[in-house]
């Protein structure tokens, strides 16, 4: 049994910060206790109990797209890395992409991935499969074996399903099943060789370009093919004010539809990239100001659910290239939670209405009890300083690859201590 | 003066006084190349590489002539075909060479920035000679100096930029240039060849030659890339040259002292008709070749300034007087 006393407690169900304790007892919430009310709290004499100083005390942070690098690149990053960046970050569980080498797509493979994680990683990590065989876009994967072995979602990641009758086919039939599919809102062949979004700046830079409308248009359709089925879908990154209006429209008629964006997307834009600085290329391309804005206010009005880090490991190697040649993506694991907090301390949110974007809806779409602070829910916790200061050093970062676009960067706030089914799986050095 | 920054990477960048210094440089070394001895110490004792990682003749023709006038030793590498192939990076290639000391790098490269990723891993001057689609500089300059004797004057001229915008670093150097100068710039071609958001860059944008040529004091023409399309641009070469390509007719919708430019290599019937393309009395295009030589002269000299710290004027003829030599280019 272990107590957190005389803390500040994030609640993302009822949108309340509010002074008190929580006991944990095998690995779940025990009780909440709220400083205000009445009446003592359970003690247990042999209970560990840690004094949280005020400081704030939050369900674990649930990532939905972490790209680790196993099987295929574990130069990259490794379940162990990985793991370790994700709870010195707040994160307690990681919904693994499986764009990997080879993908995801098999049950064999599904298996691998879960096992080496088991042994790895001290956060809890569900793995995504292919929605096609090596994400091809030509047949679909095992959908109902991939679920029994524990698939907590189907997606081929940033490889778009061009054909519409197998990408219905496997809807239709993911839809059978009851599983989640999330999509990835980009035409391939407007986006195709893009390195950046159209517009003045761009062509200033003479970089290869693609239209913000590119990602409207593909919306459009996966969400017509999503009415068409009623399969359970998510996007995983909206970043476009264009393509929100279509998200309004499909969620009015009541569809299983739900929305995702990047960290990167909410806090950068395209002006970054400026001296072509690769750690800022990412999929898709950072947009303008106006675009960041309107995402932002989605995010603040409940149209898009969920924030993810999008952490895509790449080595020094594959961005020391000149802008158009380097790899796309950018790691996230560590930075996701100060990096959001800027959407706090510039009063975009609030603390507890972050955490619905962090932790409670992602775990609810998923169907996991976690991401709630609330009894009976597993005792998955971080507990953080939101206003401490720090500039990041990338080499000071758990990830194997070091490609963050905030090195150097001031950022606040900072992870004392996180926990996953009750044990302590991290302590911040202050 | 010299140029603030160690290195040439681009027009934009650049102010008015700097350009003009290149400018002034350059036109005494037209004097000086059209000597019989052409030959000066100002680089002597100095290395430069020029480093090809995309076919350019003349380009690369017209440095190496620079170096070898100035009294630099110059090396070519064409490397194209060679180590990138064997799976080394451009940072690579630049810091092998970089081990063995050169003084100045002339780069020429098919994607954007990259002369920018080269400067900061090198401890020489980088000279960017062409990068991807985003800058050209001394394509620029010599633009600039091809226009400023021509015409005697660079400013408060209505100067068309026509053809392949989108693809095209010479377009972009060129209209961060002139639009320095207080010049009237106007963008002419197909909507699938101009880039996005170029309006903002304050110029006019014009849908058709006979609006986008009235008036004009100078007509840029620009090559078809070709080679840098990757799918259908434009429905055929015979529709791109009937409606944008540069034809008596359409030229005669310019002031009838206007000049015509093209930084080549020209595809004749394509953007430029062969008659207007060779008429001595408009068509300043093998002028822009001897310019180019001299400009590349001057931006060398000054870029290496610092390292020599001795001033450029000793081997050059007497000064001469500069930009007056309106209407005879051909002296």
């Amino acid at each position: 049994m272990m107590i957190l006393e005389n803390a500040t407690l994030i609640d993302p169900e009822s949108e309340r910060a509010f002074s008190g304790s929580v006991t944990i007892k095998d690995g779940v919430i025990a009780t909440i206790h709220e400083a205000s009310d009445a009446g003592g709290q359970e003690t247990d004499a042999g209970a560990r109990v840690v004094d949280c100083d005020g400081h704030c005390l939050a369900p674990g942070i649930v990532d939905i797209g972490v790209k680790v690098c196993e099987p295929g690149e574990r130069h990259k990053e490794s379940f162990r890395t990985a793991g370790e960046a994700a709870v010195a970050g707040g994160i307690t569980t990681m919904v693994v992409r499986p764009d990997t080498v080879p993908a995801i797509d098999t049950p064999e493979i599904l298996e691998f991935v879960h096992r080496r994680a088991v042994q790895d990683s001290p956060a809890r990590v569900l793995p995504m499969a292919a929605l096609t065989r090596g994400r091809s876009g030509r047949e679909m994967t095992e959908i109902g074996f991939l679920l029994d072995a524990g698939a907590a979602a189907f997606s081929d990641a940033d490889n778009v399903v061009q054909d519409n009758r197998v990408f219905s086919r496997c809807l239709t039939y993911a839809a059978g099943c009851g599983a989640l599919v999330i999509g990835h809102a980009q035409d391939p062949t407007l986006s195709a060789g893009a390195a950046a979004t159209s517009g003045a700046f761009a062509s200033r830079l003479g970089l290869p370009a693609v239209s913000p409308l590119a990602e409207r248009i593909q919306l459009e359709r996966d969400l017509a093919l999503a009415e068409m089925t009623g399969v359970r879908f998510h996007v995983d990154q909206l970043t476009t004010a264009a393509a929100l209006p279509a998200l309004h429209r499909a969620r009015d008629a009541g569809f299983d539809v739900t929305c995702g964006t990047s960290i990167h997307h909410l806090t950068l834009n395209e002006i970054d990239i400026e001296g072509y600085r690769t750690f800022f290329k990412v999929k898709p391309p950072l947009r303008g100001e106006s675009d960041r804005m309107a995402v932002v206010e989605a995010l603040a009005d409940g149209q898009i659910d969920i924030i993810s880090s999008m952490h895509t490991p790449q080595d020094e190697e594959s961005k020391r290239l000149p802008f158009e040649e380097a790899a796309s993506g950018a790691i996230g694991l560590e930075t996701l939670l100060p990096a959001a907090l800027r959407l706090v301390h510039d009063g975009s949110l609030s603390l507890p209405r972050l955490w619905r974007h962090l932790s409670l809806h992602p775990a609810r779409r998923l169907g996991l009890d976690s991401g709630r602070l609330t009894s009976g829910a597993p005792a998955d916790l971080v507990l953080f300083d939101p206003a401490k200061p720090f500039v990041l050093d990338r080499f000071s970062l758990r990830s194997k690859s070091k490609n963050t676009p905030f090195d150097g960067h001031r950022l606040q706030g900072r992870v004392l201590m996180t926990f996953v089914g009750g044990e302590t799986v991290y302590v911040g050095d202050g | 003066m010299g140029f603030s920054a160690r290195h040439l990477l681009g027009i934009e960048h650049l102010s008015k006084a700097e350009i003009e210094s290149v400018l002034d440089l350059a036109d005494r070394y037209v004097a000086f190349n059209r000597q019989s001895t052409k030959h000066s110490d100002t680089l002597a004792g100095l290395t430069q590489i020029n480093m090809f990682f995309e076919d350019s003749t003349r380009t690369q023709s017209s440095f190496e002539l620079a170096g070898k006038r100035l009294g630099a030793d110059v090396m070519n590498m064409g490397l194209r075909t060679s180590s990138l192939r064997k799976g080394e990076t451009l940072i690579d290639t630049a810091l092998t060479l970089n081990a063995m000391n050169p003084d100045l790098l002339v780069v020429r490269h098919p994607s954007s920035g990259a002369a920018d990723l080269l400067a900061a891993k090198v401890e020489c001057a980088v000279l960017n000679a062409g990068d991807g689609r985003h800058e050209h500089p001394t394509q620029a300059l010599l633009d600039a100096l091809t226009i400023r004797r021509a015409k005697g004057r660079l400013h408060r001229l209505t100067i068309a930029i026509c053809g392949d915008i989108a693809h095209s670093r010479v377009a972009r150097s060129n209209i961060f240039l002139l639009s320095k100068f207080d010049n009237r710039i106007r963008l002419v071609g197909p909507r699938t060849l101009m880039p996005t958001g170029i309006d903002r860059f304050g110029a006019e944008i014009h849908d058709n030659m006979a609006s986008g040529l009235r008036g004009c004091d100078v007509v840029m023409m620009l090559r078809l890339q070709r080679e840098r399309m990757d799918g259908a641009f434009i429905p055929s070469e015979r529709e791109y040259f009937h409606r944008w390509g540069l034809g008596s007719r359409e030229f005669a919708m310019a002031r009838p002292d206007a000049i015509v430019m093209h930084p080549g290599p020209m595809n004749r019937g394509v953007e430029i008709d062969g008659e207007i393309a060779d008429d001595i009395s408009r068509s300043v295009i093998r002028d822009q070749v001897e310019m180019g030589v001299a400009v590349r002269m001057a931006a060398m000299t000054l870029l290496m300034l610092s390292r020599r710290g001795r001033p450029p004027d000793e081997d050059l003829p007497a000064s001469l007087p500069t930009g007056i030599r309106s209407g005879d280019p051909h002296r």
